[in-house]
């Protein structure tokens, strides 16, 4: 019940919207034979969080691959903050992407690396920052955001698959991303665990004041993170709303999830 | 059939173009500010360090069976005290560059394939490059100029060792004092005989690192790929070695003779 009032807390300043920082227009996208997104239109607002729900293999994860540049619509248009990203050039996308954070499914850890040294890394290679005692002290502030002061010389192969999604997060969130895209984040997490992960992304939502879509087929996570859920089904979105809405949906696909 | 060799060569032919542009890819990145010293030490640390006992007992038998096996065939003509001079030119110009770099195809070349093609399974390359940092820069041009320094560096390590061995196995059939072995050794190689063989060690270094990286870093996704991407890089550097050897031995006989 506490859990419950501290999420609604947490989610009330966000539903004011704001500028639109992702816009997505008719994009499809095709691998070989599979068309994997057929027309898919999005905007995303400042400081909003979407949950984007579905089956596996529907489109989900390719959607934020193509709004992180990672790859490029075969046909439509993904706008961040204005920018068309498949038109950018080397220079512009490594400035993009210092803008955007992406959390793995797997957490993506460098496991040749210690915790500290996994969040030296983004500090030291995308922000340049050279000062120990400045990068010493983000470190800190990072890992007691999510928990994980003990473990600051352990290696990942160390943690727990939750604390591996903690570090994941920790080390996404350090260097500050106005946007963040969360690919399937509780998947293969025990149902506390899950609820841990997904409170913590909404604490640090807000901390951070990030712009957010989550990509999940958790319809907990869902419940506590999201402010606009979309439900995608064989490569287009087929339903829009609030999660109370999205619950009351009579499609009978939409009300497989529930 | 037809259609099949059609496809086999459309492979090649694009694996080349992709491997030409990973080749790209590396000399810019190469040139671009912010060099990864720390980690070029390291990695210099674990592919030269790490790898020199290995190549340290390698040569040194390598020598020792080198000179056993040659003694009686000059025994028979007479040549024995040629000896220590077979030894130098046939460790120095051929067998110490090919075999330190054979040895070091299947140690480096596969660690290399095998560690990035890890890293690209679990998505840890995919990381870097989404968080605006430069992997090829990181992973790449510091691996490949780490195999490059210290390919060179193991095979004159190697060479020394393997004129041990061939010292040891002299002094089994008979007597000669380590200074006038050494002296005779080095007595009977010049600057054409050191040359061709250094510069090749170069190339079959910056080859193993090349090979190695450009396997890993394009590794498909699935576990199956890592053992793949380990597997063909010490398939493909290892050939490339005999190529290159080739090569190098035809254009420095060409310049020098």
């Amino acid at each position: 019940m506490e859990d419950k009032e501290t999420i609604e807390e947490l989610k009330q300043p966000s539903s004011k919207k704001k500028e639109v920082v992702i816009h997505i227009k008719g994009l499809k996208k095709a691998f070989g034979e599979k068309e994997v997104l057929k027309n898919i239109n999005l905007d995303v607002h400042r400081g909003e969080n979407v949950v984007i729900l579905g089956k596996s293999g529907t489109g989900k994860s390719v959607t934020i691959e193509c709004i992180a540049g990672m790859l490029a619509p075969d046909e439509g248009e993904v706008k961040v903050f204005g920018d068309e990203v498949a038109g950018m050039t080397e220079k512009q996308l490594k400035e993009l992407r210092t803008k955007i954070g992406f959390l793995f499914q797997s957490g993506a850890l460098y496991d040749s690396m210690t915790v500290r040294e996994n969040l030296e890394f983004p500090l030291k290679r995308v922000l340049k920052v050279r000062d120990q005692a400045e990068i010493d002290s983000r470190i800190e502030e990072a890992l007691d955001g999510v928990g994980l002061m003990d473990a600051i010389e352990k290696m990942p192969s160390e943690l727990s698959g939750g604390m591996r999604k903690r570090l994941g997060l920790a080390r996404t969130l350090i260097v500050k991303p106005e946007i963040m895209l969360y690919d399937e984040p509780t998947t293969g997490l025990d149902p506390v665990t899950s609820r841990e992960i997904s409170q913590l992304i909404l604490k640090m939502q807000k901390k951070y004041k990030t712009t957010s879509i989550i990509i999940t087929h958790d319809m907990e996570c869902a419940e506590i993170t999201a402010d606009r859920v979309v439900v995608m089904n064989d490569g287009e979105y087929i339903a829009e709303g609030s999660f109370e809405d999205i619950k009351r949906s009579k499609d009978e696909f939409v009300r497989s999830f529930f | 059939m037809a259609e099949q060799a059609l496809s086999g060569w459309k492979k090649w032919l694009e694996g080349s173009g992709d491997q030409v542009i990973f080749l790209k890819g590396f000399f810019r990145n190469m040139f671009r500010g912010g060099f990864e010293w720390s980690e070029f030490v390291r990695q210099c640390y674990e592919i030269g360090y790490k790898s020199f006992t290995l190549v340290g007992v390698t040569a040194f038998i390598m020598g020792l069976v080198l000179a056993l096996q040659l003694r009686p065939t000059l025994v028979s003509f007479g040549a024995e005290s040629m000896l220590p001079r077979t030894l130098a030119i046939s460790i120095i110009r051929e067998i110490g560059p090919v075999i330190t770099a054979l040895i070091c195809a299947g140690k480096i070349a596969s660690g290399i394939g095998a560690e990035l093609g890890s890293m690209k399974v679990t998505e840890q390359i995919d990381a870097m490059d989404v968080s605006g940092a430069n992997p090829m820069q990181y992973l790449v041009v510091t691996r490949i100029l780490a195999t490059t320094f210290m390919v060179p560096l193991l095979t004159l390590l190697g060479d020394v060792i393997g004129l041990a061995g061939g010292f040891l196995a002299i002094n089994i059939n008979g007597k000669v004092t380590l200074m006038l072995y050494y002296s005779k050794c080095i007595d009977s190689i010049g600057f054409s005989d050191l040359l061709p063989a250094f510069i090749k060690t170069i190339f079959f270094g910056f080859v193993i690192g090349f090979i190695g990286c450009y396997k890993g870093y394009n590794s498909n996704k699935g576990t199956e790929s890592v053992g793949i991407s380990a597997n063909s890089a010490v398939v493909a550097a290892s050939l490339w070695i005999f190529v290159i050897d080739a090569i190098v031995v035809q254009v420095s006989n060409i310049i020098i003779y």
